[in-house]
């Protein structure tokens, strides 16, 4: 009867495995759908508006994959995933494409067999504790209790932390930011820590933000991208020249005010006709239409319209775009040139 | 039918399996048995080719990798440069402790609960049913939350406690209830027989008292020596009763004191004294931390299996002919002894049965532990680990088999039990 059972237990897993399939593109295309998945509420990053549309940073990078592919920036069924089931949610092939402030690291890249497609936010690890705490730097606290959202980079490096610097702590393990929140403001814990955008973010929201600090250390590096399953490079290319073509948007000064225009007859820069597909193939070599960027630059925006739009200096969150400006402003932005 | 001439003896015929009703059955099992050992074969070979397809291989090697994360209820010895077989250890014993604390809690409510339901007060009647049907009826997941909710909104935040703050200890300054927790007082040895460190506090050598498992072993031992003497004396005090018709005097004292004198020496041999938790720094120190997760996941999963056991033990006791109350009451036994002697006893054999799988339902539900963030194994092994190995079919196979062995052992266990006291006939 155990072996009965074991083998049943081996069957439904193998059924939940699904079948993975390397023709992402195709798929996409005759459902016209892009399956996303985003986090399950982030202010800024991605969360419903009003109208019960997602909407944020990492979901600009879903509708503009969608546009890119679909022509229609709206065609896009979204998954709100939590750290723990975001993995196995986009193995099984349940999404298309993960966009949900993931860090890029070589294990998940290599072991857990994702490909990530390029950097939509260079980010770090920081705290926030309440004003009234009256600390001032991440090495005073030993023996504080911390809330930590399971299942990602953060657990890692906060244990790395704090057993380097000698310090003890009390993890509270929690599964959404939305919890975190919660529990952070009712004093269960006394630092809440996750990516400083996600601070910024979480803190955006808070009812009194000046009564909370977000400390200067930062302890880590957190590459933030999207990501797919490996061994589909076709699709993986579809989303990493989605996000070069905003990224280099920005640099050649298209924006989607102007990208009508400037895609209605081939200009005076070559680099810009190409990417708009007034010149050259770029498009069909993807397996798209050739006004493909186009669609992502008029429908979503290239990458400073979406930065600013989301978690800008003028939103409520009010992110500076630091290590997240251009390579010609002195940032790390840097797409490979559409050649 | 004994007319009947012999039929034919003629050869056997395919046709036969099927219309003939001494083979058909065994063809019928025979064909269903090929065609659930295909499925089988084809949902193994559809894992490893998905596996395959995905690059996967197969192996529980993770387990012995260093697993980096922290856990914050420790029964066992842990850090974040353990393997993640340990991981999954300290996350097993997180679940059974919970499991162990909630059948206890959840048994004594449900037996209390249970017979107060019949109570002739029709107060304490009603105000059970109430009980009953409110936790019967409301999905544990909401009771988890709800519990946790209130244990974190309503009770005050640690630094509340300090000089000046709005918040204050009870039961003589030893017990604080805070919103990371309930913190009580442990017991300590200053002469541990696992050694003691000594610290310099001002100037003075001071002995840090500490508690080894050696120390609660011994303990645990006088006590169960203790107990077994009690029997002893319990056991020659009927046999004079019964030869004399005189109880000796002071039994009941003397069986106290063989169980807790030893056990008090002992702790003045050890120089046991209390550590009663302090508010330094951020959080309480010292002591013992009864944290919100595991209280609101033990009162949770105790109200709600307690409901459930409380209908059963009705049951059980209405199921008993209400003739062996009457004679008890004849005999002049007063309605509590009736009920615990007369009553309960034979109510137990129609409990026992439908009790195990309310054991086994807590065992289980002790997953959504998950919700208030308690590190049982489901959070460790099931979440955690697989999260940051991404070995998400050797995790989920091993959860199963852990559950499934500790509902296998549970009802092994109190199939025995029900065994011993059920009724034999002879």
């Amino acid at each position: 009867m155990k072996r009965s059972v074991f083998l049943g237990t081996l069957a439904a897993a193998g059924l939940v495995a699904g079948v993975a399939s390397a023709q992402t593109l195709a798929d996409v295309q005759a459902r016209g759908e892009l399956n996303c998945g985003t986090s399950t509420g982030l202010a800024g990053f991605s969360f419903p508006d009003a109208n019960g549309e997602w909407q944020g940073f990492d979901v600009a990078i879903c509708r503009a994959v969608a546009a890119a592919v679909l022509g229609d920036a709206t065609a896009v069924s979204f998954t709100p995933l939590t750290t723990q089931t975001r993995f196995t949610a986009l193995a099984s092939g349940e999404v298309d494409v993960l966009a949900r402030n993931t860090t890029w690291t070589f294990s998940r890249d290599v072991d857990l067999q994702f490909e990530f497609t390029g950097v939509n936010y260079y980010d770090g690890q920081g705290f926030m504790a309440s004003r009234e705490l009256g600390v001032s730097s991440a090495l005073e606290l030993d023996g504080a209790t911390v809330c930590i959202q399971t299942g990602t980079t953060t657990e890692l490096n906060l244990a790395d932390y704090f057993a380097s610097n000698n310090m003890s702590y009390e993890p509270v393990p929690i599964e959404t930011n939305a919890e975190a929140q919660q529990q952070y403001l009712a004093g269960a814990c006394d630092v809440y820590t996750t990516d400083a955008s996600g601070l910024a973010a979480t803190r955006a929201t808070f009812e009194d933000p000046s009564a909370h600090v977000v400390l200067p250390e930062i302890i880590s590096k957190e590459p933030l991208g999207p990501l797919v399953r490996h061994g589909d490079s076709q699709w993986g290319d579809v989303v990493r020249w989605t996000l070069n073509a905003m990224i280099a948007a920005e640099e050649l000064g298209i924006t989607s005010a102007n990208v009508t225009d400037m895609a209605s007859a081939a200009g005076d820069n070559p680099e810009i006709n190409r990417l708009l597909g007034t010149e050259g193939e770029l498009g069909a070599m993807l397996g798209l239409e050739n006004d493909w960027a186009v669609n992502v630059i008029s429908q979503v925006g290239n990458y400073g319209e979406v930065f600013e739009r989301f978690i800008g200096e003028s939103t409520p969150i009010g992110l500076a775009r630091g290590l997240n400006a251009q390579w010609t402003d002195g940032g790390l932005l840097y797409s490979p040139p559409f050649r | 039918m004994a007319t009947m001439t012999d039929p034919p003896s003629e050869g056997f015929r395919i046709s036969q399996l099927i219309y003939d009703t001494r083979y058909r059955s065994i063809t019928i099992q025979v064909v269903a048995f090929i065609l659930i050992m295909a499925g089988l074969v084809w949902l193994v070979d559809n894992t490893i080719h998905n596996l395959s397809v995905l690059g996967k291989d197969f192996n529980f090697g993770f387990l012995g990798q260093r697993s980096g994360y922290d856990i914050n209820q420790r029964l066992v010895e842990y850090s974040n440069n353990s393997t993640h077989g340990r991981a999954a250890l300290v996350g097993i014993l997180n679940t059974l402790l919970v499991a162990v604390l909630g059948c206890i809690t959840a048994t004594v409510l449900g037996v209390i609960a249970g017979v107060l339901r019949l109570s002739n007060n029709w107060v304490i009647s009603k105000l059970m049913t109430v009980y009953v049907e409110g936790f019967r009826n409301i999905p544990l997941l909401l009771w988890i939350i709800v519990i946790f909710a209130v244990m974190t909104e309503g009770t005050p935040q640690p630094r509340d406690f300090r000089e000046g703050g709005t918040a204050s200890m009870i039961a003589f300054e030893s017990v604080a209830v805070s919103n990371r927790g309930i913190y009580i007082p442990n017991i300590v040895f200053t002469r541990s027989l696992g050694g003691n460190e000594t610290a310099e506090v001002d100037g003075a050598t001071q002995v840090v008292p500490a508690a080894a498992p050696v120390d609660w072993f011994l303990v645990l031992a006088l006590i169960v020596g203790g107990v077994f003497v009690a029997r002893f004396i319990e056991r020659k005090a009927t046999a004079t009763q019964e030869a004399t018709g005189v109880r000796p005097p002071g039994t009941f004292w003397k069986k106290l004191g063989v169980i807790v004198l030893p056990t008090l020496i002992l702790f003045v041999i050890l120089g046991a004294t209390l550590d009663v938790p302090r508010i330094g720094g951020f959080n309480f120190t010292g002591g013992i931390q009864l944290r919100n997760s595991l209280i609101a996941l033990w009162f949770a999963l105790s109200l709600y299996t307690g409901a459930f056991i409380a209908e059963i033990v009705r049951g059980g006791i209405l199921a008993v002919s209400k003739g062996q109350t009457e004679a008890a009451f004849a005999l002049g036994l007063r309605p509590s002894r009736t009920m615990n002697l007369v009553i309960l006893p034979q109510a137990m054999r129609v409990i026992i049965p439908p009790l195990i799988s309310q054991y086994l339902n807590l065992t289980k539900n002790s997953s959504l532990a998950i919700a208030v963030g308690y590190m049982d194994v489901r959070s460790t092994l099931g979440g955690i680990t697989i999260n940051q190995t991404g070995r998400e079919l050797e995790g989920m196979l091993l959860l199963g088999l852990f559950y499934l062995v500790t509902s296998l052992v549970i009802s092994g266990a109190l199939n025995l039990y029900n065994n011993s006291v059920k009724l034999k006939e002879r």
